[in-house]
């Protein structure tokens, strides 16, 4: 894709980084609900 | 303390000696040689690339590694997470010990070494990134070893001092999180001033970024790492509290290793999105970006969320000693392999084996040194002379 | 560690003090460089790579002689680039397309904002009024950063000296053109490939070569806008990058590059502090509210426990009392009955 200017750049980056900030946040929240899960653990350290 | 007759008698040939001991003599032979030839006869570094394995694993990848300092100390004093007090002390001494070392190299580095304290009493480059790093660097060494005098303070019974120090907890802690911040994310801001050297998808402006969460994630598994090795070689030096404490540490730390590193793989991300450098992800040095983003930002995120899920302590301990590794790979990655890349391979860098021998020397005295101050002083235990009392 | 009243004002006093002398950064600002600074025009067009240039930095900066003489002209054949015995190196370029072969002087390009300045952390490094830009060997630590710093890849060190390696570059004869003399290479080029002047006067010499000889030159004056501009300016017949200098520099001066990185490091000072603080109080906080809960959790079982405790053994005395009442009226009755039947008998 050619840029002529700096705005046309901008836009497009900022556009798609955005959507990537959304897909953080929802993935990093649902990350740490499977990280911090103890359903189903016996609470034991295993080696 | 220790009798010096007691130490005398026990046979000093130990594997372990032995093998440090050679290292060590190589080490001070290269010393020789580097202070009578120039770095020219020790070392391949050219005027194309003035910075070398010393710069990248000494100074880069040992400041990294030696963050579980402040990731520690934050975590105990300032987030209050008690459970992971006897962690505190053995990382506080990987941190003194690494940033020593990181002015020992630079001695070998550096031209004049003895003109390193000249930026702070003869002239400052305020406008230099390495002011600021040589700066924050200096003064975070000065504070690790404070934090480290009460463990010597108890062993050689200087009750007061200790006391003194150990009230300044809060405020050596709140300064070491603050200079931390600063010279992690400068060492990588270092590189800003030469975009046109360093292949676009390490050359971001997000560099400082980076280095700053890579540097608590380094810390993070450098204190699951290094308690490994210490929990197998020192088990008769800890004591019921480190014993117990041990696993949860490991897991605790697992856990916030795993989520940090999720964050960092974004953040990374980010810095392609920001500069539209997606089409680069297809040529080679892609390939190889993608081994460092997938292969060891990415693996070890999972390895260590399996580990934390299945609570298993081996998985965890795998994916920090896998983690250790992408530390270096990405601070090579940035100093030494994107950097320059666009010179022909005949301008290109390897390190000579003086160069090696060297930063192996410097390895060397630090693990000696450990492994010293941990066998003789309160690191893995608690001095029965201050043991209701903190810190 | 108490401070009183008095002592807290006087600290802050001082503080503000050298706060306001300390002029504020603006990002609006907006800087031309010195003005009247010397500057080089070397027209690439013009050159005859006979290394005069080279011979002349070398006896005016009185530097070691050369392994092959500067009348040798096969060691064009190879690509040079500064060394430590060379402030300035020709390089020969063939064309692809055939024709005569054209010939670069490369050296220090004095930038307007040397990058090499900029990342000194000793301020080894000067940009004069007169437009040179001149490094001080006696501050210099050897930390080599302003090698990474130079896109022109110019700074070149004396790796064989053990204890006093310098950094070697051009000085744009800095001692000479102060005492109006010209650079050496200037001055011994046959051919005035190089031009010395002001700058402003050097980027009309060359817009006007570049106007009456349309044929001649590619439409770009090379030094006036890279990195910010620079005290060296180049005219070719052919596009740059076929002649080893990069294109995609940028114009970005060398100190905009790190100001946005180091515009951060005062903020995390102030910040982090109160950051950190605040974070720790919270802690502590729900550390005590925690324990306090607790603490209110174990009184709240206590008292309940001793509660029931005291219902119980009321009940219990209630009950003994009760049975006490009972024996007594039993034992009365009991009592009473046979008294009560022998009359009735008798």
């Amino acid at each position: 894709m050619d840029f002529f200017t700096l705005q046309d750049f901008y836009t497009h980056t900022k556009f798609i980084a955005y959507i990537l900030m959304v897909v953080t946040l929802i993935g990093m929240a649902v990350f740490w609900l499977y990280l911090t899960d103890h359903e189903n653990d016996d609470g034991e350290f295993h080696f | 303390m220790f009798k010096l007759k007691e130490v005398l008698n026990r046979s000093l040939l130990t594997p372990f000696n032995i093998i440090a001991g050679i290292i060590i003599i190589i080490g001070l032979i290269i010393t020789a040689l580097r202070f009578t030839g120039g770095l020219g006869a020790v070392t391949n570094l050219s005027d194309y690339n003035p910075w070398g394995l010393w710069i990248g694993f000494d100074l880069l990848c040992g400041v990294a590694l030696a963050a579980g300092g402040y990731v520690t100390s934050a975590a105990v004093y300032i987030f209050g997470m008690k459970k992971y007090h006897s962690a505190v002390r053995p990382a506080i001494l990987t941190g003194f010990l690494g940033y020593a070392l990181v002015v020992l190299a630079l001695g070998y580095d550096v031209g004049r070494p003895w003109r390193l304290p000249y930026p702070f009493v003869v002239q400052a480059g305020t406008t230099s990134v390495l002011f600021e790093v040589g700066a924050c660097v200096l003064l975070y060494l000065m504070v690790l070893f404070v934090e480290f005098t009460p463990a010597a303070s108890e062993w050689l019974g200087f009750r007061r001092a200790r006391n003194v120090v150990v009230r300044l907890t809060m405020v050596l802690t709140i300064l070491g999180v603050i200079l931390s911040t600063l010279h992690q994310s400068s060492l990588g801001s270092l590189f800003l001033i030469a975009p046109s050297k360093l292949h676009p998808l390490w050359s971001s402006q997000y560099i400082p970024v980076f280095f700053f969460i890579s540097s608590i994630v380094a810390g993070l598994s450098m204190v699951i790492f290094e308690g490994t090795l210490t929990h197998r070689y020192f088990t008769d030096k800890m004591d019921e509290t480190h014993l117990r404490e041990k696993e949860e540490v490991v897991f605790g730390f697992g856990k916030a290793a795993s989520f940090v590193l999720a964050a960092y793989f974004a953040v990374k991300v980010f810095g392609i999105a920001m500069d539209d450098n997606w089409h680069y992800l297809s040529t080679g040095y892609g390939a190889w970006f993608l081994v460092e983003l997938l292969g060891f930002v990415a693996l070890p995120c999972l390895l260590y969320s399996i580990g934390v899920r299945d609570r298993s302590i081996k998985v965890i301990k795998w994916a920090a000693v896998w983690t250790v590794l992408g530390i270096m790979v990405n601070r090579f990655n940035v100093c030494l392999v994107a950097f320059n890349w666009h010179l022909p391979s005949s301008e290109r860098y390897f390190p000579s084996w003086m160069e090696i021998g060297l930063s192996l020397f410097v390895v060397t005295v630090g693990v000696v040194a450990f492994k010293f101050i941990v066998t003789y002083m309160p690191i893995l235990y608690e001095h029965p002379e201050y043991k209701t009392q903190h810190s | 560690m108490s401070i009183s009243r008095r002592g807290f004002l006087g600290w802050m006093g001082a503080a503000g003090m050298t706060a306001l002398s300390a002029r504020a950064g603006a990002t609006t600002r907006h800087f031309e460089g010195y003005p009247q600074s010397l500057c080089v025009l070397h027209d690439i067009t013009r050159c005859i790579g006979c290394r005069s240039c080279e011979a002349g930095c070398n006896k005016v900066n009185e530097l070691p002689a050369p392994a092959a003489p500067f009348t040798d002209l096969t060691v064009l054949d190879k690509k040079r680039r500064t060394n430590p015995k060379a402030y300035t190196v020709v390089n020969k370029f063939t064309p692809s397309q055939g024709g005569k072969p054209l010939f670069v002087k490369n050296q220090c390009n004095h930038c307007l904002e040397p990058a090499c300045a900029s990342a000194c952390f000793v301020r080894a490094f000067s940009k004069n009024r007169d437009g040179s830009v001149t490094y001080d060997s006696s501050v210099c630590v050897g930390c080599r950063y302003c090698m990474i710093a130079c896109p022109f890849e110019i700074p070149t060190y004396e790796y064989d000296e053990p204890l006093t390696p310098r950094i070697m570059k051009c000085t744009l004869c800095h001692p000479r053109i102060a005492k109006g003399l010209l650079p050496g290479c200037v001055e011994a080029c046959p051919t005035e490939a190089l031009s010395f002047g002001k700058r402003e006067d050097m980027l009309k010499l060359a817009r006007e070569r570049i106007n009456k000889y349309p044929g001649r030159y590619i439409d770009h004056i090379y030094g006036e806008h890279e990195m910010g501009g620079t005290n060296w300016l180049y005219l070719s017949g052919v596009p740059f990058k076929t002649l080893g200098m990069r294109e995609d520099l940028g114009i970005t001066p060398a100190p905009d590059l790190t100001s946005g990185a180091l515009a951060t490091v005062p903020m995390v000072a102030a910040l982090w502090p109160a950051l950190l603080t605040g974070i720790y109080a919270i802690s502590k906080r729900r550390e005590k509210m925690l324990s306090g809960d607790k603490q209110e959790a174990i009184a709240k079982a206590v008292a309940e426990a001793n509660a029931k405790s005291q219902a119980a053994m009321t009940a219990a005395l209630d009950k003994a009392r009760k049975e006490k009442e009972e024996a007594v009226k039993k034992a009365a009755k009991t009592a009473l009955e046979p008294s009560a039947q022998k009359p009735q008998e008798q």
